[in-house]
């Protein structure tokens, strides 16, 4: 017995010493992500999930955007306080009269980081591996703009020399466009413009490629800031100054930490000063914050909104009043301040505030009585045999509070009861796809500031209008807009169309989105931005 | 011993395959694919996209492709992770999964096993009832509310633990003990049981009654029989323990093998599905088959034959 | 032959004992008494408890969110200003009744399969053991996934398919291996040689060995299931909200530990005396059934 419980003794003795010696030597350890950074000039920064990938021509998500934003570089950048266009491997570009025709000169400094100059033939290069069919780029079609890349990227054309891109001499681009296109230059800026370096392409596999390795650290060969050094998954993308950047004397930091920290841990992370910078911030924590260090609270406006679709096929939502007395009733500014407490803006109607200066005239109207007398018109006077409906929204914490509140408000306004539903992402994907639902949680975010990104949403054909609603008048006015060169009539076409979506309400728009960060007061120049896009050159760290 | 071992290899063989075919078919079931995404591509862009990684074929033909890279060795590339192989990805996660495993049935063997065999041998005293609350309150306390526990008292407050990351030998130490506490628990009470049926047999009793010290007759003879439970218990609890936590990992921010398991799943990202469940598969094979060695060594009666 | 008849009278005693003998034992041990205590007040809480606060779980009231406990609301309210008692007690119905059942599912699937398998022993328990392997390996958030298109979500039964089909597994290889070793035991042969069934040996002479690893894994299964249950309406699988469970609270509450921490302690502390409880009350049972436990 005795020498049994001596061995016990013995063996927890010799635990506790070991967690003690632990202890000692974290104690002994210490100096926080946050320290080290600052003195070395080099940015931690949490991008809350791994990327899929860094290829600029594969790619679909912010994420991956913010860590290619250190590596590559197209045409054209943008002013990181301003977001005006800028040069970027062009250093001036010509106009023609017609404004289909851009002639860029390029940077004679504009290096990839093996030394190579970059070249208008690099550019065509890109094109034409990111309209191949064969390489099947998500975003292929931010391209379209171009003479001729829509019909080689659908194959109705095999040969590349019918795309309007060319390269008179070596330091110089022309792009022509099938029709003039205000926003061209904004858009360069975006990664599906960017450019790959061809050998580094072709030595790891053919142009279109998908399965390759070309993106690991050591392999990539990039034109922009910063040079890829290590990249393991869910722990870490590392990037280093790129000596050979066109304008390295006037990046700010020698590297940066991308680390994939899921959301709670990383409020956590920052709190121990193991982040400069947070990619969110849980919503519990805002108040706390907002109590003891605004200072490092960021709430940037986002361009998106957060919506419900309904499927107005068949049922009580085919009839419009139904529609009308659901929107109406929602006490949006009730649900922003209490629930989402982040300083979103109630939606009271599609489109963001501000999208690309348009700002929408119409305006749904928070009326409980008014929703009570439409539903009343429709049949269902107090929710009476009001069919029991689904709502269906993919699993997570604030959709699902959000959903709650909404039920109980419809519950308590119009007497009537919603069911709720949660599905992992990609089976509600499936469900989204099939049609097969009553009201659906959704998001939109804009791919470029400009209302037709959203707008196009109400489109019949558009691919992702799930809600059976159409409205050839409404088509008509977004082809119209397309087509439109005069800004301010375009803008008016914008406004008519969105006065139809919000009287059909094939949507219930809910909330804008916001971008919230932590942040450290030693970062110094990173402003807010719509499209969430921080050029890194811009940033420092300072005391 | 060794025909049996060699036996078990063999039936290994049909059992994987059986896995690797039910996995297949499970997630062809499932709804949604690796590329559907928020804002959909095109059919014709999808069918490209498919292509490459030869979804567009007849199902047979891609069972029967990819049962014959798998003889190669070949799991294929990750559809959720451009440019990465599921052999790489399991080949740079697993060996951390691996050390936090280890640190944690370290742990959860140090805490179970003595407070298990302890508290049987006080059996119907105040103190096992103390020594049993201790180990049911482990119980109680799965990873997800011990982790955000011991990180707010010894990362936060006390700042004696990094609250993140893999770096340092002290990042080891809360990870081992979310992850291992409730293992610790689980084991204590199976120890406890198995001990209190052996002590009151006979043969233990025929030895107490020939004088033998309880703690000769512990170490001699119970101990052996009444961690069967226990060693039944271990082996997929190891497999589990080493093959990550999706919980801890994700918590501490540890880059092992756990989040892959549920993210692949989730993302329908088919071939790293596959490539973790084989995995799994042949560390749950491989573990059963030490644990059925190991009880067959432990129950003198089964080692006769 | 004595000690042979003695373990058969011992062995007959214990299939007996099941009845009044245990009972007694039972109610006489003071943890049993203290285990089911708690676990009646506990249940009749969450049975009778919501009618008797006059809170509506579902009501809500957003600006009054997430308050600490008070006079009104005993352990607080939650974001949405929803009574957190009154969500405990409801969530409760769903845990403690998935938690009890699916443990005897998995119970009984596992004692079965595992004893059967034991002791049939060879090529049968090969078979059997492989097939258990093949089912450990099997990607359960797939299985989950698959089961939810297949059938209607909200079905109870499916929750007990799910959490049957991963938690009888360890339950019967620990069965299996016990009963390997009471196969080869000299008092089954000895019954085997007098011409006693199978049968009559499974259930005279190994069941009733087999209670007590049987009696402690299947209270260590019941808080398992519980917490299982939240991963599965993760996955949308059985409870949809605004209806919660222990699971589903309990994690949520986990995460803001710091700023809320009444979140995780109300429904925290609920769980754990239901799992006290089901301890104190499975050690009083594996003591009751002992015929050989010295009497006190």
């Amino acid at each position: 017995m005795l020498s049994n419980v001596s061995f016990i003794n013995k063996a927890f003795f010799q635990l506790a010493s070991l967690v003690l010696a632990f202890g000692w030597c974290a104690c002994a350890k210490k100096q926080t992500n946050v320290e080290r950074g600052i003195q070395n000039g080099e940015l931690y920064i949490g991008i809350g999930a791994e990327p899929a990938a860094l290829d600029p021509h594969l790619t679909t998500g912010l994420t991956e955007y913010s860590v290619m934003l250190a590596l590559l570089e197209g045409l054209t950048t943008l002013h990181p306080k301003t977001m005006a266009v800028e040069p970027g491997v062009a250093q001036s570009w010509v106009i023609s009269e017609d404004r289909k025709r851009y002639t860029f000169h390029f940077d004679p400094e504009a290096r990839w980081s093996n030394g190579d100059r970059v070249t208008p033939e690099d550019f065509i290069f890109s094109f034409k591996r990111i309209l191949s069919p064969a390489l099947g780029a998500p975003y292929a079609y931010m391209l379209y703009p171009m003479r001729g890349a829509e019909a080689f990227h659908r194959s109705q054309s095999i040969d590349f020399g019918s795309v309007g891109v060319s390269a008179p001499d070596a330091h110089t681009l022309v792009i022509e466009l099938e029709s003039p296109t205000p926003y061209f230059l904004n858009m360069l800026s975006h990664n599906t413009w960017w450019p790959v370096h061809p050998p580094t392409i072709l030595e790891h596999g053919a142009i279109t490629d998908r399965i390759s390795k070309w993106t690991k650290p050591g392999k990539f060969i990039g034109n922009g800031p910063f040079i890829l050094e290590r990249w393991r998954l869910n722990n870490g993308i590392s990037v280093v100054r790129n000596p050979h950047y066109r304008k390295h004397s006037k990046v700010g930091l020698n590297g940066i930490h991308f680390l994939p920290i899921a959301v709670q841990s990383e409020e956590r992370a920052f709190r121990a000063g193991h982040l400069h910078l947070t990619s969110s911030v849980p919503i519990h924590r805002i108040d706390w914050y907002r109590k003891n260090h605004p200072e490092r609270l960021r709430f940037d406006t986002a361009l998106g909104v957060y919506y419900y679709m309904l499927n107005t096929k068949s049922g009580p939502l085919a009839d419009t009043r139904v529609r009308q007395a659901l929107a109406y009733s929602i006490n949006r500014e009730d649900l922003t301040k209490h629930i989402l407490r982040a300083g979103q803006k109630p939606a009271y109607h599609f489109t963001p505030p501000n999208t690309g200066g348009y700002q929408a005239r119409a305006r749904l109207p928070y009326d409980p009585q008014l929703a009570r007398k439409r539903l009343a018109e429709a049949g269902f006077p107090d929710g009476k045999e009001f069919p029991k409906l689904q709502l269906l929204f993919n699993t997570s914490e604030s959709h699902r509070t959000l959903a709650v509140a909404i039920q109980q408000i419809w519950k308590r306004e119009l007497g009537i009861d919603i069911e709720l539903h949660n599905q992992e992402w990609k089976a509600y994907l499936a469900t989204r796809q099939s049609g097969n639902f009553d009201i659906l949680r959704a998001a939109w975010y804009g791919d470029y500031d400009d209302p037709n990104t959203f707008l196009s949403l109400g489109e019949s054909r558009n691919g992702n209008n799930h809600t059976n609603w159409h409205d050839p008048h409404y088509d008509a006015l977004i082809k119209k807009a397309a087509k439109e060169t005069d800004p301010v009539a375009r803008m008016e076409l914008f406004q008519e169309a969105e006065a139809i979506l919000i009287e059909a309400l094939p949507v219930i728009p809910i909330y804008f989105y916001v971008t919230s960060r932590l942040i450290h007061p030693a970062v110094k120049g990173w402003y807010p931005s719509l499209l969430d896009n921080h050029p890194y050159q811009a940033i420092q760290l300072k005391k | 011993m060794l025909t049996h071992i060699i036996k078990r290899f063999l039936q290994a063989i049909p059992t994987l395959w059986i896995i690797v075919t039910a996995t297949f078919v499970l997630l062809r079931l499932a709804p949604g694919g690796p590329f559907d995404t928020e804002k959909p591509v095109s059919p014709e862009i999808k069918l490209q996209i498919e292509a490459h990684y030869g979804l567009n074929e007849g199902l047979h033909v891609q069972y029967l492709r990819f049962l014959g890279n798998l003889l190669k060795g070949d799991l294929g590339p990750s559809y959720q992770y451009a440019g990465w192989d599921v052999q790489e990805i399991i080949a740079q996660a697993f060996p951390v999964s691996l050390e936090l495993g280890l640190w944690a049935l370290l742990v959860a063997l140090l805490i179970g096993i003595p407070l298990g065999v302890f508290a049987a041998l006080r059996h119907n005293k105040p103190s096992e009832s103390a020594l049993m609350a201790i180990a049911t309150a482990g119980i109680c306390l799965p990873s997800f509310v011990l982790g955000p526990m011991l990180l707010l008292a010894f990362a936060i407050s006390l700042d004696w633990f990094n609250p993140l990351g893999w770096n340092y030998a002290s990042d080891r130490v809360l990870p081992a003990l979310t992850l291992g506490l409730m293992y610790g628990a689980y084991i204590a009470r199976l120890a406890r049981g198995g001990m209190l049926d052996v002590l009151q047999n006979e043969f233990i009793r025929t030895a107490r009654a020939k004088g033998l010290s309880l703690s000769a007759v512990v170490g001699r003879h119970a101990l052996r029989s009444a961690l069967q439970p226990v060693v039944a218990y271990l082996g997929p609890a190891t497999a589990g323990l080493i093959s990550g936590s999706f919980v801890v990992e994700t918590l501490f921010f540890i880059p092992g093998l756990g989040p892959f398991f549920v993210n692949a799943a989730l993302n329908r990202d088919y071939t790293m599905v596959m490539g973790t469940v084989l995995f799994y598969a042949i560390l749950i094979i491989t573990f059963n088959l030490i644990v059925d060695l190991v009880q067959m060594w432990m129950q003198p009666r089964t080692r006769n034959e | 032959m004595n000690k042979e008849k003695r373990e058969q009278k011992s062995n007959d005693c214990a299939g007996k004992s099941l009845s009044r003998a245990t009972w007694q034992r039972l109610v006489r041990h003071r943890m049993a008494r203290i285990g089911g205590f708690l676990f009646l007040l506990v249940a009749i809480a969450c049975l009778l408890g919501p009618f008797l606060t006059g809170q509506d779980f579902a009501a809500q009231d957003l600006a009054g969110g997430a308050q600490a406990p008070s006079w009104d609301h005993w352990l607080g309210t939650d974001e949405l200003g929803r009574d957190l008692l009154e969500r405990i007690l409801i969530g409760g119905r769903i845990s403690i009744g998935v938690g009890f059942a699916a443990t005897c599912v998995a119970l009984l699937i596992g004692v079965t399969y595992g004893a059967l398998a034991g002791y049939c022993g060879m090529r049968t328990d090969a078979l059997m053991m492989r097939f258990v392997d093949v089912l450990y390996a099997l990607p359960f958030t797939m299985l989950v996934v698959v089961l939810t298109v297949t059938f209607d979500q909200k079905s109870i039964f499916l929750i007990f398919l799910a959490i049957g089909a991963v938690e009888w597994l360890t339950m019967a290889r620990i069965v299996r291996g016990q009963t390997k070793g009471l196969r080869r035991s000299s008092f089954v042969e000895a019954a085997l040689a007098s011409g006693a069934s199978h049968w009559r040996i499974l259930r005279h002479h190994i069941l009733p060995n087999l209670l007590g690893p049987v009696i402690v894994y299947g209270t260590l299964t019941v808080p398992a299931v519980i917490l299982l249950e939240s991963i599965l309406s993760f996955l949308g699988l059985g409870v949809q909200p605004p209806q919660s469970s222990w699971g589903t609270l309990i994690n949520e509450g986990a995460d803001k530990l710091d700023i809320y921490p009444w979140l995780l302690i109300g429904p925290a502390v609920f769980f754990s005396v239901t799992i006290f409880a089901f301890n104190f009350l499975g050690d009083g049972l594996r003591d009751a059934l002992d015929p050989r436990e010295t009497e006190r």
